[in-house]
């Protein structure tokens, strides 16, 4: 517990280096969640672009400005990098700023292996987008790459893709094992396991979700490498192989991974209500056992995602129960974080703006989730529009806008400037209507009978097809705005005080504001017994 | 490993790194554990391998006939003319049946082709009991030669009564370029 991170350097500076290199060469777990924070924020452009050319395309019906084959290119990379490039950089950026001084520890347990893991993130990118300038083009199969689309018929530049991906699975092993083995090793003394902020608490689970499942990726991927050169037939009917399989390895892997990117918005959210609520969180022990709950449940529930491969009844109702069972853990969240809300003395400063509106629509996103849970609805709804709006509702208003109000509850710690409010609610707003008119109308051209992943649609889907593209453009462009708050905030700006929010809790806010290079060099004394 | 006691970072981390090669393992385990889930339960309409008939025969149900359709579909860019010798044939639980299958090479260089059987309903996989199959080997021909494969097979006198039409389907894939490789090792 008092074990103390051992840093030769500190015997000659107590500064960051100066110049590039100090960037390249760094272990502190507040320059490295810099950089996760940055490249995930470079990460969302650019598959926020390529979601544009999307949106741009499905403007109208007929095909205008991409060949389908790019199309394809784009959904599929699309996908790609904003789960892997984008949200989960993000999350593993703020537990590398947050999670030691939430704690009370001097840095992550392993500050070498930190820079490791965030520096293999722009070679895996790098590799995988230069795959749009290859021979047969950029993987075309979906992010979700279902053999054998993405063996037997995939473009030449899949084995990229597999590279690629096996260097995230990586980087992403090697983050989680440091945020496990700091929250387990490095708390100040006296702080219990459920003292710890929420946030530390979804990060835990997190963790333990990706070590458990990443390397089910690494071996799905490592398979399709195998069938596709050295002559296995994992997925290959003709060899004796079954692509079915495929999904099963996949969803094993691709359902942890949905919680991996929503829990930690969970803790986001849990810290910031309670600040703008001048209230303790409700029910602390109720949430924790409720993120657990939801973790444990993402095993055992992933067939849900393929109802139409043909399975047995008995694993349709299986699978369908099990799924709905979620909504149960869930639902409490929700509830608690209503319950803060209840009679507290709430202000709207930005970041709660984001926290209310992901409460609101994140459920929206839930319950949407539970339709597609029924076996029976599901035959109708599968790999429609409703589907897309579905896991764009949780994830957009979902895990980026916790992100993002991660992002301006925290900036003005981490700069020491209050960011612009009346900017940051500008792009509150924008972003909240733009979300909504994009991803809301995609619910009804689903339920008609739009099927995701196409260029072209009939032409009783033009409308609402029009609304969403219009919607995609105003969300996109004020992501622009966000850049330039952040910025500016960067820049100057009404300097911040230690606490920065009246009603703020923990450990991190009693640290000066911009939070000092090297914090918690000796254990905090903690201020009393519940950090909850 | 005097190290781990020490320091209890490092002895968390070797347990983490213990659960991520394990799971990598396990996600490989997954595969044999697919192919025994899908035989015991019959899910995915995949049939067994050679049936043997049991020494004491099997009780023909004299009261009961059973549809049995046959299906071929070519996959992907299978040049192969592949078809049944019939469509369907009313069989009687617990009887021997024979049919073949005709298939023929139209392309211009020697093909090797696996069969792939599927039953529809798949819970009735498991009574489709084939005692003879052309797909429990590959089938290897010229240039403008053809074949007829025999089929044998018994419907399993315990198939639900709720099944009075059962469709078996084949999938003829091309893996001439499968068993190159391999014949080149």
């Amino acid at each position: 517990m008092s074990a103390v991170i051992e840093n030769h350097h500190d015997d000659h500076h107590h500064g960051p280096d100066k110049g590039l290199m100090r960037w390249v060469l760094t272990t502190n777990h507040k320059d490295i969640g810099t950089l996760y924070l940055w490249f995930s924020f470079i990460m969302f452009l650019t598959g926020g672009c390529m979601a544009l050319v999307i949106r741009a395309e499905l403007f109208q019906p007929g095909l205008q400005l991409v060949v389908p084959e790019f199309f394809n290119q784009m959904t599929t990379m699309h996908g790609l990098i904003m789960v892997f490039g984008a949200v989960m950089p993000a999350f593993v950026g703020l537990a590398n700023w947050l999670v030691p001084m939430m704690i009370g520890a001097p840095d992550m347990a392993l500050p070498r292996m930190n820079n490791y893991s965030f520096w293999i993130l722009p070679f895996a990118f790098s590799m995988l987008l230069s795959t749009l300038f290859m021979e047969g083009g950029a993987p075309n199969f979906g992010w979700t790459f279902y053999a054998p689309l993405s063996t037997e018929y995939a473009p030449p530049s899949v084995t990229f893709f597999i590279f690629a991906v096996h260097l995230m699975g990586i980087s992403s092993i090697m983050g989680s094992i440091n945020v496990v083995v700091t929250i387990l090793n490095l708390r100040a003394p006296g702080m219990r396991l459920m003292d710890m902020p929420l946030f530390v608490w979804t990060w835990l689970i997190t963790a333990y979700l990706l070590i458990a499942v990443m390397p089910v990726l690494a071996g799905v991927v490592t398979m399709m490498l195998m069938d596709i050169h050295f002559g296995t037939a994992f997925f290959s009917a003709g060899g004796g192989g079954d692509p079915v399989l495929f999904q099963h390895v996949f969803w094993f892997f691709g359902h942890p991974e949905v919680y991996i990117m929503i829990l930690p918005a969970f803790g986001v959210v849990s810290a910031i209500i309670p600040t703008f609520a001048r209230k303790k969180l409700f029910g602390y022990d109720s949430m924790v056992y409720a993120t657990a709950s939801i973790a444990f449940l993402s095993f055992i529930v992933w067939a849900h995602h393929m109802f139409t491969v043909g399975m047995p009844i008995a694993g349709e109702l299986y699978f369908m129960y099990a799924t709905m069972l979620i909504a149960v853990p869930t639902g409490v969240k929700v509830f608690n974080w209503a319950a803060t809300m209840w009679q507290g003395s709430m202000t709207f400063e930005t970041p709660m703006l984001f926290a209310v509106a992901f409460v609101i629509l994140f459920t929206i996103g839930g319950l949407s989730g539970l339709m597609l849970a029924i076996v029976p609805a599901d035959f109708q709804y599968h790999d429609t529009y409703f589907v897309v709006a579905h896991f764009h509702y949780v994830l957009v208003p979902g895990s980026i806008f916790s992100i993002m109000a991660a992002a301006y509850y925290w900036l003005p710690k981490w700069t020491g400037n209050m960011y612009d409010e009346t900017l940051g609610k500008t792009h509150f707003w924008l972003s909240f209507v733009g979300v909504n008119v994009t991803f809301f109308p995609q619910h009804f051209i689903g339920l008609a009978g739009m099927p995701r992943r196409y260029p072209d649609y009939a032409l009783q889907f033009a409308d609402w097809n029009m609304v969403s593209s219009v919607g995609a453009f105003i969300f996109g462009f004020s992501q622009l705005l966000f850049l330039f708050i952040v910025i500016k905030c960067i820049m100057g700006g009404k300097k911040a005080t230690d606490e920065v929010w009246e009603g703020a809790e923990g450990l991190e806010w009693t640290i000066a504001s911009p939070a000092p290079y090297h914090t918690f060099s000796t254990p905090p004394e903690l201020p009393e017994r519940s950090m909850a | 490993m005097s190290i781990t006691k020490q320091n209890p970072q490092a002895r968390t981390t070797l347990k983490l790194v213990g659960v991520v090669l394990g799971m990598f393992v396990f996600g490989f385990a997954l595969v044999p554990l697919y192919d025994v889930y899908c035989q015991v339960t019959g899910a995915n309409g995949k049939t067994a391998s050679a049936y043997v008939v049991p020494e004491d025969g099997i009780a023909v149900d004299a009261d009961r006939w059973v549809t049995v359709q046959f299906l071929t579909n070519n996959n992907a860019s299978m040049p192969w003319s592949f078809r049944p010798e019939v469509r369907t044939m009313k069989v009687r639980p617990g009887e021997m049946n024979q049919t073949t299958f005709y298939a023929s090479n139209p392309a211009g260089y020697t093909m090797t082709a696996q069969a792939i059987p599927s039953v529809a309903p798949f819970h009735a996989a498991e009574y489709m009991h084939k005692t003879e199959c052309f797909c429990f080997e590959q089938q290897v021909l010229a240039t403008g030669e053809s074949i007829d494969m025999p089929l044998r097979f018994i419907i399993d006198p315990y198939l639900p009564e709720s099944v009075q039409t059962l469709t078996l389907s084949y999938t003829l894939f091309d893996i001439t370029d499968m068993t190159a490789s391999a014949a080149a090792e």
